[in-house]
């Protein structure tokens, strides 16, 4: 099967869905691929580079989507204003298609394809479990945003990040509030941390702290209750009016203390909520910076305008729609792996032919248009995995540990007793009973016991291996005892025996001691 | 030469063996103490050569011979071949304990009467009881190290019961052994005893899988300086008490360690099987994904990182990977990255075994660090790459105490920053239980042979 990667169309769109590297592993899966002439132009991939991995480069735009049986894009599918016509409608019947469709805002697209019989993947419809945490474009272009946001805030703040104390004064560093710690939120904290300001972050939903945190930022907590914004699927759900107002107050009052207001906030299917009013950036300091992550979904802040940098009240607000565009070339890497991904689960035979498995959870949230069907929306995923331990693994309670500590403990000094008692009838045996010799051998038997307990301990665990080789050659001595019938041996039998043991003997201690020698030897600095 | 001389002469072996025992606390000393060895065993045959008065001949043709075969098998042996060479080397103390035995019945050296008398029979029973097991559990555990015995634990319905039977037995046995008066009765119930012993010694072993070898072998090396010490007590020689005593006295302890290491009782290990006595209680949820990494990435990781920890296991062994591990060590330590090795006390089939390979790999030792000793670390390392090892790097040993192997002391690595594991497969480690390492977020796989797979890395670590 034929994928082709045209050229995006969308205004100042630079990414692109397929990078050499991913087009090389696309072939590996059993795809041909072609590539529209300067679709990575943008992102800094050359056509040459794409052919030299094995791709072709198709003549023009018309041919790229006549040819192709798989379209993968970014963009969603869009009138191509140079040839009037609609990208749908360039493509073949029956064909395939994965990019980003947005499936609620766009009704009528999903129709033209059902129309055509194309079987689409919408890549911003995927479920948001881990098993698809690898597919997951939105996460990736998120993160490349966040760190955008934070480099598009210094290049609008007339300041440093970091403070600094030199000989020409002293610069307190810059503040920063994140709203929002969605993957976009912890990437802008991550990036201003790490050039030195001062970060506070504040999100519904309480579960996020500790990432906040352990991205070096303060969290800022609304003392409210057990009010907790944790939606489906890892997003943000609508809160309670009074939990809106104190958090109103909240940002009011970081609103005047903060230099950089970087706002994530966003409901699903909802339009994104205003956090931030005129008021507020009417209170911020001359020079503050705000960026809109949200103004594609009608902004954050009630004075963004998306797609474009407004000024007002002295604040700059930023309200790119474009912030993984302008990074081009690492959103279309982390994008087209994304896709390699989805591709590679799709075509599990390796055969360039994609089986639409509409068993698998994740496919069948992907797919929005399956042949001439409309599937979106696709039935409800089971409920939000809670970060919480599942009831039945709890920790045994403090009180139950400290009874099975005790019960152990009681039993173990059972144990002892009962060793301590058998070991002292043992010896009672032995020192009413035994006769003089073999207490001389049963001492030095104990003493040596003990010594070698001693020794041993000392041993280093990195030389056990040549302890016991070591051991084993010097357990070799019972070659005395085998040496002393050897020597005295009347019957022909014992002879023979002796003759053995003499022999094994010897075998284990010179195998034993050039053995340890060799591995001692080995063992440097 | 006087019984007198002999006896100092034995007294300054006992000393040489002890030094060289003491010597093995450090590797600068390890050298000094394995001479300290040989030293006293050529001391002591030495000296009882001279109190000899015939078969001088035989004896020395037959030390000669040992030696002649001994010494270049040692020359030849590779180092991953260890645990089966030592294991082979107790089932020689084994037989000679066994043969000595009964020499010692039939041509007693002393004469002996009364309670003297019977607390030799005794000597000499046990001795030979603890040889044939020694004997032929080493040549087991031997074969199953060595791959020529199915390495799984063997698990007859009733083995515990039959165990017990073999013992019971023994012990009636050696009863009727100590009532009779006559030596071919007496030979025939030593006989039986030792067929016993030996069904009793294969059996056990057969019942302990791979992983709990560690365990096996220190205690087959206890078990042969036991046997050691009972032949001593049966000829009346303190030397042979006295390394039977060193050498049983170390094997228990080398069995400690490694069952506290495990965490498992001593008793539990003998018994034998790990896999039948637990139900896998954490089944992986299926939602849980692996992360796939290649060896170009893995490469870039290392490339960046400051701190490096190596946690090599049994598999870096079996693919015998160590010497693509030295050198990447090499490399990364020239660019300045903080290598070192964190090793668990049972990684391996012998303790110490991971050990001894690297020193072959020309791994410098103070770099090759211990559990207790590398845990901490963890947290401020940037990669760590886990070669071969499973249940020893298993987060559910620490987290989930509904575990099998809750409690198991373990290397954190998943503490790290990343984790790289060097696996064939996903199949679970010894004990049978998932690794929720692989889940993590912050660990990678890498598949295929650990060899091949280090060989990468070193390509791309030079190129």
């Amino acid at each position: 099967m034929k994928i082709g990667i045209p050229r995006e169309i969308f205004k100042d769109e630079r990414r692109v869905a397929a990078t050499p590297p991913s087009v090389h592993k696309l072939i590996g899966l059993g795809y041909e691929v072609v590539v529209e002439g300067g679709a990575g132009e943008a992102a800094n991939y050359s056509d040459a580079a794409y052919e030299k991995v094995g791709a072709s480069i198709a003549a023009d735009t018309t041919s790229l989507w006549r040819e192709a049986d798989f379209i993968l894009k970014v963009r969603a599918p869009m009138e191509n204003p140079a040839l009037g016509k609609h990208e749908v409608d360039l493509m073949k019947d029956g064909a395939f298609l994965v990019s980003y469709i947005w499936p609620a805002q766009n009704p009528e697209l999903l129709e033209k394809l059902a129309a055509k019989k194309i079987t689409s993947f919408a890549i911003d419809s995927l479920p948001r479990i881990s098993r698809a945490q690898k597919m997951d474009a939105l996460s990736a272009m998120a993160n490349i945003a966040g760190y955008r946001a934070v480099i598009e805030a210094a290049n609008n703040f007339g300041r440093f990040f970091t403070g600094q104390v030199t000989a020409a004064g002293k610069v307190p560093p810059a503040k920063v509030m994140v709203i929002g710690a969605g993957v976009a939120g912890l990437a802008a904290i991550g990036a201003a941390n790490s050039m030195g300001a001062i970060v506070r972050a504040f999100d519904t939903r309480l579960e996020v702290k500790e990432q906040v945190e352990s991205m070096g930022a303060e969290f800022l907590e609304l003392d409210f209750g057990d009010e907790e914004g944790s939606g489906g699927g890892g997003y943000a759900k609508q809160m309670s009016d009074e939990f809106i107002k104190a958090e109103m107050a909240l940002f009011a009052e970081q609103a005047e203390e903060v230099d950089i207001i970087i706002t994530t906030a966003l409901i699903p299917g909802k339009p994104a909520p205003k956090l931030i009013t005129a008021d507020m950036v009417k209170s911020m300091k001359p020079g503050s910076v705000i960026v809109d992550l949200a103004s594609e979904r009608g902004g954050n802040c009630e004075l963004t305008e998306p797609g474009k940098v407004a000024h007002h009240h002295g604040v700059t607000l930023i309200g790119y729609t474009d912030l993984p565009s302008r990074m081009a070339k690492v959103a279309s890497d982390l994008y087209a792996t994304n896709l390699v991904h989805l591709l590679t689960e799709l075509t599990p035979e390796k055969d360039g032919q994609p089986q639409v498995n509409m068993e698998d959870d994740v496919i069948r949230g992907l797919t929005v248009v399956k042949e001439d069907e409309i599937t979106w929306p696709p039935p409800q995923p089971e409920a939000p995995v809670s970060t919480a331990p599942p009831p039945g693994t709890e920790e045994p309670s403090a009180a139950d540990k400290a009874a099975a500590k005790k019960h152990a403990d009681r039993r173990s000094l059972i144990g002892k007793s009962v060793l301590l008692v058998v070991t002292a009838l043992a010896l009672y045996g032995v020192g009413a009973h035994a006769p003089e010799s073999f207490l001389q051998h049963f001492t030095v038997f104990v003493l040596a016991c003990f010594i070698g307990w001693q020794v041993i301990w000392n041993v280093t665990p990195s030389l056990h291996t040549p302890l016991m080789s070591v051991t084993n050659a010097i357990s070799g001595i019972i070659v005395i005892g085998a040496i002393l019938h050897l020597a005295q041996a009347e019957n022909i039998a014992v002879g023979i025996m002796a003759f053995v043991a003499v022999l094994i003997a010897s075998i284990n201690v010179g195998g034993g001691f050039r053995v340890t020698h060799r591995m001692l030897k080995m063992f440097r600095k | 030469m006087s019984t007198g001389l002999v006896s100092v002469a034995y007294v300054v072996a006992s000393i040489c063996f002890i030094l060289s025992l003491g010597g093995l606390s450090h590797q600068e000393s390890a050298r000094r103490g394995n001479l300290y060895g040989v030293a006293g065993i050529i001391i002591a045959v030495g000296a009882t050569l001279a109190s000899v008065d015939g078969g001088v001949t035989a004896i020395v043709i037959a030390v000669l011979l040992g030696a002649g075969i001994g010494i270049p098998i040692a020359n030849k042996v590779e180092m991953t071949q260890m645990p089966q060479l030592v294991a082979l080397l107790h089932s020689f103390v084994g037989l000679a304990a066994v043969l000595v035995g009964f020499s010692g019945y039939i041509e007693p050296l002393i004469a002996t009467t009364g309670a003297e008398h019977t607390i030799k029979l005794v000597e000499v029973f046990v001795g030979i009881f603890i040889g044939a097991v020694t004997f032929t559990g080493s040549l087991v555990a031997c074969g199953k190290l060595d791959g020529r015995i199915d390495s799984k634990a063997l698990t007859l319905p009733g083995r515990h019961l039959m165990n017990l039977v073999a013992v019971i037995a023994c012990v009636l046995l050696g009863a009727w052994f100590l009532g009779t008066e006559s030596m071919a009765l007496g030979i025939i119930a030593l006989v039986i005893m030792t067929v016993i012993a030996s069904v009793l010694g294969i059996h056990l072993i057969m019942a302990i899988g791979g992983a709990d070898m560690p365990v096996v072998v220190s205690m087959l090396n206890s078990y042969s300086g036991w046997a050691a010490a009972s032949i001593g007590f049966m000829l009346g020689n303190d030397l042979l008490i006295v390394v039977g005593a060193l050498v049983g006295s170390s094997g228990a302890i080398l069995s400690y360690i490694m069952c506290k290491a495990m965490n498992r009782s001593f008793i539990s290990v003998i018994l034998g099987g790990f896999g039948q006595t637990t139900s896998s209680s954490s089944a992986a949820d299926s939602d849980q994904t692996v992360y796939e990494s290649s060896a170009d990435d893995v490469c870039e990781e290392l490339r960046n990182a400051d701190s490096v920890i190596i946690v090599p296991g049994y598999g870096m062994a079996v693919a015998q990977a160590q010497n693509g591990v030295s050198e990447m060590t090499k490399i990364l330590r020239e660019r300045g990255v903080n290598v070192r090795f964190g090793i668990h006390p049972v990684a391996g089939r012998l303790p110490g075994h991971m050990n001894v390979l690297l020193a072959e790999a020309h791994v410098p030792y103070d770099i090759v660090l211990e559990m207790d000793e590398i845990n901490a670390d963890f947290p401020e390392t940037d990669v760590v790459l886990v070669i071969g090892a499973n249940d020893t790097v298993n987060p559910a040993a620490a987290e989930d105490p509904g575990s099998p192997i809750a409690g198991m002391p373990v290397l954190e690595v998943w503490k790290a920053r990343q984790v790289v594991v060097l696996k064939r497969g996903m199949a679970t480690g010894y004990s049978g239980v998932e690794n929720p390492l692989f889940f993590k977020d912050n660990t990678r796989m890498l598949f295929g042979d650990a060899k091949e797979s280090i060989d990468k890395l070193v390509g791309g670590l030079r190129g």
